[in-house]
């Protein structure tokens, strides 16, 4: 695939990269917010037991200059840890009992 | 493999109890009346927030000569602007153009912080220039003025100092005592290799609870095993319900306080005491399971001062509103706890680590910190329902266990600078 967003090896989680490869936590939990725990869980379910195997292939290339389907490959990673919560603790979306706190990551390093 | 952990009791003092260690504490119910008072408000803001020593960050924010950020303390009404100047020296400012008053450094909307670089300050106003060292070096149409000397006109400087690279800025015309001095023995015996755990993740929370009603619950181990009992499968387990868990040592020095806890031992625990993703990520609930290196040789002085065996965390909570905690794996999280009004506050939660040197180090760290906002936004939560609670006025004695005797020395460190300030005020007025 010529236009694909994620290396070739990982060419089964491609359908997941459009929604959530994204640079920032605050995009990333957003998108959680905004997902259904079928479409979280279905993304969970794929991208769970190809976890290791994306760690290591990432780790092929140094974290400062990841080619840019591998820094995306990373990015969901990042997306798998906060859909993690959802799914295996919380079965919702949002954390129970948070009422109307706000607490957002406003830096962080890049990538 | 371990099988699943079970809560633990430690030793205490001779007098039987940590809190009957420190009699001056003593024992009885407590009044939360200093957190629900508007009136009380406006006294500590006098009496802690312009006379104690606040961190403002940390010197790896002002990497160059030039680089400045502000900071926004509606507690004092106020915002500094802090600066590493020419010289490289750390100054803070005011950030008050002396002309007509206008907030001096800001972009776009003038209540947000701002940061960057420059050689000088300009006002957006009427274009009045500072140097970096506060000296005003340029008034337009300076002849137009009556007999003014720019000598007269710097900004208006803020007590500055710096202690293992955290800069505190002092807001007393004259303060009472040095930065360390104020410090004191306990928290200037840390040693940490602050300069070599610089990854920095920063969170930022706008929370409708006291300031102290939050920090409170970031200062006892009691309430984890029930509020955040269903995050961690250790926690959530049969014997963490029943016994709940117990802080390995507390120490009190000044208005500052530590307690230390026992460590995650992530490595050890079987598959039944994880969620799934921590065993994918060796990270979780106290951060990356693997040691990072620190860079230095040896334990780093000041850390577990029970010196106690199978030590995991400390958490130093330095007066008024600043929080260190240091983790057995090699980070380390500070928290800030910022009033806006009497029944709201700014929450900062910062995570530094040893710089990832690969994916999967990064990794760990994304998993540790995106705990952490799991579990501080049911803080968050819970404590605005206790604000409620209290607000209600229909409970005004509240019982406090040992294992929260660091709450009970922060409610009586406040009274008792306010009952200072108070006296001292007293005194000056006929």
């Amino acid at each position: 695939m010529a236009d694909a967003l994620l290396p070739a090896e990982f060419s089964d989680l491609e359908r997941f990269a459009k929604d959530w490869c994204l640079a920032t936590e605050p995009e990333r939990y957003a998108k959680r917010l905004a997902s259904t725990m079928d479409e979280m869980q279905a993304f969970y379910d794929a991208v769970f037991p190809r976890a290791e195997e994306a760690i290591v292939y990432c780790d092929k290339f140094p974290l400062h200059d990841l080619p840019d389907d591998v820094h995306r490959l990373l990015l969901l990673l990042y997306s798998l840890i906060l859909v993690s919560f959802a799914v295996e603790i919380w079965r919702q979306p949002r954390i129970p009992d948070t009422g109307t706190a706000s607490f957002e990551l406003e830096d962080a390093p890049v990538p | 493999m371990m099988k699943q952990p079970a809560p633990k009791q430690y030793p205490k003092p001779p007098e039987g109890t940590w809190t009957e260690h420190y009699p001056e504490l003593g024992t009885g119910p407590v009044s939360y009346e200093s957190s629900i008072s508007p009136e009380f408000y406006e006294l500590e803001r006098e009496a802690i927030f312009k006379r104690a020593w606040l961190n403002v960050g940390r010197v790896e924010q002002l990497r160059r000569n030039g680089s400045y950020f502000t900071k926004e303390l509606a507690v004092a009404k106020t915002s500094l602007i802090i600066v590493r100047g020419m010289d490289g020296k750390i100054r803070a400012f005011h950030n008050t153009c002396r002309h007509r008053g206008n907030r001096l450094v800001w972009n776009d909307d003038p209540r947000v912080e701002s940061r960057g670089n420059c050689r000088q300050f300009a006002c957006k106003y009427h274009g009045w220039k500072y140097d970096l060292d506060g000296k005003l070096s340029y008034i337009l149409q300076e002849g137009e003025f009556f007999g003014i000397d720019k000598a007269d006109y710097g900004l208006v400087p803020v007590h500055c100092d710096v202690w293992q690279g955290f800069i505190f800025v002092n807001l007393a015309k004259e303060p009472e005592q040095s930065l360390r001095e104020f410090l004191g023995p306990m928290i200037t015996a840390i040693d940490y290799p602050f300069h070599n755990v610089t990854e920095r993740f920063y969170y930022r929370g706008d929370i409708r609870s006291n300031w102290k009603v939050f920090l409170d619950a970031f200062q006892e181990f009691y309430h984890p095993p029930i509020l955040h009992g269903r995050q961690n499968p250790v926690m959530s387990n049969a014997e963490y319900q029943r016994m709940g868990f117990y802080t390995m040592h507390f120490q009190i020095d000044g208005p500052h306080r530590v307690g230390s806890t026992s460590g995650g031992g992530g490595g050890q625990l079987p598959p039944e005491a994880l969620n799934p993703i921590e065993g994918v990520f060796r990270s979780g609930l106290f951060g990356p399971w693997d040691h990072a290196d620190l860079g230095t040789e040896g334990f780093p002085p000041g850390l577990n001062p029970g010196n106690k065996k199978r030590w995991g965390l400390d958490s130093f909570q330095i007066f008024p509103n600043f929080a260190i905690v240091f983790w057995e794996t090699g980070w380390y999280l500070t928290y800030h706890y910022w009033p806006v009004a009497h029944d709201r506050l700014l929450f900062e939660a910062t995570a530094y680590f040893v710089p990832a040197r690969n994916a999967r180090e990064r990794l760990a760290h994304e998993l540790g910190i995106a705990t952490i906002k799991e579990y501080a936004l049911q803080d968050c939560g819970t404590l605005e329902a206790t604000q409620m609670g209290l607000e209600s006025r229909a409970v005004t004695s509240f019982p406090l266990g040992d294992q929260e005797l660091m709450c009970r020395h922060l409610n009586k460190v406040v009274n008792d600078w306010v009952d200072d300030y108070r006296r001292k005020h007293a005194e000056v007025r006929p």
